[in-house]
């Protein structure tokens, strides 16, 4: 472990990864080694993002970056058993489930598994010895590592993380989910990467949860690309819930061939400081992207969802549909970006991001752009910002329902258009129960993780039945 | 049942009423009608609890007690029911639920438990029949994507699983056409009771041809000119608001 002092962070990660390039690179192919430096070089020129640029402007990294964090190169020990240290317990959810510790993949030393329908998921640095193919048609093809910094410094430093790969025909019956648990003794930062690789006319459902359980102030980095061949299927969750000390920056990379089919829908329930980014790239014609997202924050908490669309093909649909609840002193951003390229006839794409402010005090940026060069085109976008309708709260109260009551109905029912998007019906009935209890005010008591949350429940004052809503 | 005396109302500093005096009884249906913008909306929206309108004078007593320290709700749980002139779309909130909780938080302000998830589901059910509301309510969000008339009727049939003491009618027979406006009155006229009331908010008699009321009021400039029976609104109907214009002068 070594101490990144507060002042040069970034002269000291390059170090880091000079002086750690031999474990680091270790399993690297000549291609990967290869970016790698390329990563690098763009890290020590661009290095961190500040608010100077114009996708910052309101997300402030500064204050993050003047605390230190720890880091390591050496690998976490696989004889932990995870499932003490957590349990994600969602009901009736029968899935495939695989774990990510402090960025490393664990499963008791079995780092690649392959399923009785073909299926492979384990350990990227496992999969880049065992699928080298694989490996160098997808790997950090579709992540940036030229522009952003971020993404940059996870290509030049990530080691470890989560491979999946789903051949050609095959349908992935249960849907896999995947944890990254955060348990450190110390405040440090982590580079988390994932791959996952759908093949033709395959189709999976994964639910990808980020999760602290320790009380530090972690900051993760984690960039995921995914490919989906001809016809592919990918019905992708994002779960977030983080102790309000961490850091977390999420960037997916999601690239689509011709009618390939993807949702992602990310839901914000907690985190001190989140960051997603999701870009899109429509590569083959006649493939439709559906981008959802529901984020709930509070106290001092910051979220931000970036939205890069890119309509490379003609005969494309993408839907962007992105609802926040903002109380206290919380601070949330919205940037949803289209582009149409020249090419992309009968485009139809569609944006949308509305906001409830419930105090004075919680500020929202949404900023909608559509960039398009083609002429046969239909797309829409738009962005609210508003408080809680007083008419419909009259109406509620004037049945009888408590003022308190009532508002929490009107923001269940802002927050349940997303919900309700989701496919997987105990999921949707745990994650339903999650924004409710959220919205009482019962989770903010647990600043940790709430899947397996033991602490006791708040009494609540009232008692609502929205059991059935 | 309710009291109403000397009434004066502002919006933003505009005078709405200007001193109303109305008492309505147990068993009784009263008709407040007049022209646009005399203040009848604004009457029953102060009766309700709306908070946008000051009371510069006057006093509100329902059931003996002070309206105007009671909250929205706890006068809904009191017994006190208005139905909108446009009632609100609630996308998200379906019937059902909204109206299981309103029921089950007049009957905590009761001091009674909740109603069984069975019972409830009969009783709507029960009054749906009452009503003769075909629709299947249940699952659809409140107003949302409803006509005109279906707003209509389920206010009503919100009226009818609430069962206040006093249900006061904004403009319920607006935008209705006739076959509508029948399952409406209809629904009044099958909830009337010797120990409940009814206010009818009204701009034209043809509702009261439906719902027979005891007492007439004609709602004037912010204030109650004329009190009669139910021969007062065939009369108004016959001569039009003019007549009451010319009579005032």
């Amino acid at each position: 472990m070594e101490e990144i002092s507060v002042i040069n962070i970034k002269e000291a990660l390059i170090q880091h990864f000079h002086d750690n390039m031999q474990f680091i690179g270790k399993v690297d192919s000549p291609r990967i080694a290869d970016i790698r430096q390329q990563a690098i070089a763009t890290f020590s020129e661009l290095g961190f993002p500040d608010i100077k640029q114009e996708k910052w402007r309101n997300t402030d990294l500064s204050k993050v970056l003047e605390r230190s964090y720890s880091f390591s190169a050496t690998p976490q020990p696989q004889n932990v058993n995870v499932d003490e240290l957590f349990k994600c317990e969602v009901p009736g959810f029968d899935t495939q489930s695989v774990t990510v510790l402090n960025g490393w993949y664990m499963n008791g030393g079995k780092m690649l598994t392959t399923l009785a329908n073909g299926m492979v998921v384990g350990s990227l640095r496992a999969a880049f010895e065992a699928f080298p193919e694989l490996i160098e048609k997808h790997y950090a093809m579709y992540a940036d590592h030229k522009i952003h910094g971020l993404s940059a410094l996870n290509t030049a430093m990530a080691m470890d993380g989560v491979f999946i790969y789903v051949p050609d025909n095959v349908v992935a019956e249960k849907p896999l989910q995947m944890v990254s648990v955060i348990n450190m003794n110390e405040d440090s930062m982590i580079q988390l990467r994932n791959l996952v690789i759908l093949g033709k006319n395959s189709k999976l459902t994964l639910v990808q949860c980020d999760d602290s359980i320790d009380d530090h102030r972690s900051f993760i980095n984690t960039v995921s690309e995914f490919y989906l061949a001809d016809n592919a299927h990918l019905d992708h969750y994002k779960l977030q819930n983080k102790n309000d000390r961490s850091t977390l920056i999420n960037s997916s990379w999601f690239h689509l061939e011709r009618s390939a089919n993807l949702s992602s829908n990310g839901i914000s329930l907690n985190g001190g400081f989140i960051r997603n980014e999701s870009y899109a790239t429509l590569a083959g014609s006649g493939s439709h992207a559906d981008l959802l997202g529901l984020y709930l924050m509070d106290r001092n908490q910051h979220i931000d969802n970036q939205i890069f669309v890119d309509h490379a093909s003609p005969d494309c649909t993408s839907n962007e549909q992105f609802k926040g609840i903002l109380d206290d002193h919380a601070s949330g951003v919205f940037n949803g970006h289209i582009l149409v390229r020249k090419d992309a006839q009968r485009t139809n794409a569609y944006q949308n991001n509305k906001n409830i402010l419930i105090s004075d005090k919680a500020v929202i940026d949404t900023k909608p752009f559509l960039e398009i060069y083609a002429d046969d085109v239909k797309c829409s976008h738009g962005a609210t910002i508003g408080q809680l309708d007083e008419q419909a709260m009259f109406y509620l109260r004037s049945r009888g329902i408590s003022y308190e009551n009532a508002r929490m109905l009107l923001m269940y029912a802002f927050a349940a258009e997303i919900v309700n998007k989701i496919s997987i019906e105990q999921l949707r009935n745990r994650i339903d129960d999650l924004v409710k209890k959220r919205l009482r005010g019962e989770l903010s008591i647990c600043d940790q993780c709430v899947l397996h949350c033991n602490a006791q429940e708040q009494r609540v004052a009232f008692k609502i039945d929205m059991s059935r809503i | 049942m309710l009291v109403i005396k000397n009434l004066r109302v502002a919006i933003n500093g505009k005078e709405i009423l200007k001193g109303v005096n109305l008492e309505v009884k147990p068993g009784e249906v009263h008709a407040i009608m007049g022209p646009n913008g005399t203040g009848k909306s604004t009457l029953a929206s102060v009766i309700a609890g709306r908070d946008v309108y000051d009371i510069t004078e006057g006093e509100i007593y329902f059931m003996g007690k002070d309206l105007t320290e009671l909250s929205v709700e706890e006068r809904a749980s009191e017994g006190i029911f208005l139905g909108f002139q446009y009632p609100v779309e609630i996308p998200g909130v379906s019937i059902t639920n909204f109206m299981r909780t309103a029921v089950n938080e007049q009957r905590k302000y009761k001091g009674l438990d909740p109603m069984p998830a069975g019972e409830f589901l009969a009783k709507m059910e029960e009054k749906k029949k009452l009503l003769d509301i075909q629709a299947k309510l249940a699952n659809r969000s409140v107003n949302e994507g409803f006509s005109g008339g279906e707003k209509k009727k389920n206010e009503i049939f919100q009226m009818a699983m609430l069962e206040p003491k006093l249900a006061i009618l904004d403009e319920t027979d607006s935008g209705l056409d006739i076959d509508a406006l029948k399952i409406v009155a209809n629904g009044v006229n099958m909830l009337r009771r010797p120990d409940n009331a009814f206010l009818v908010i009204t701009h034209y008699q043809r509702l009261l041809d439906y719902i027979v009321p005891d007492i007439v009021h004609v709602l004037y400039d912010g204030m109650i000119v004329r009190t009669g029976g139910k021969e007062l609104a065939i009369e108004l109907e016959e001569k039009g608001y003019e007549w009451i214009k010319a009579g005032l002068v």
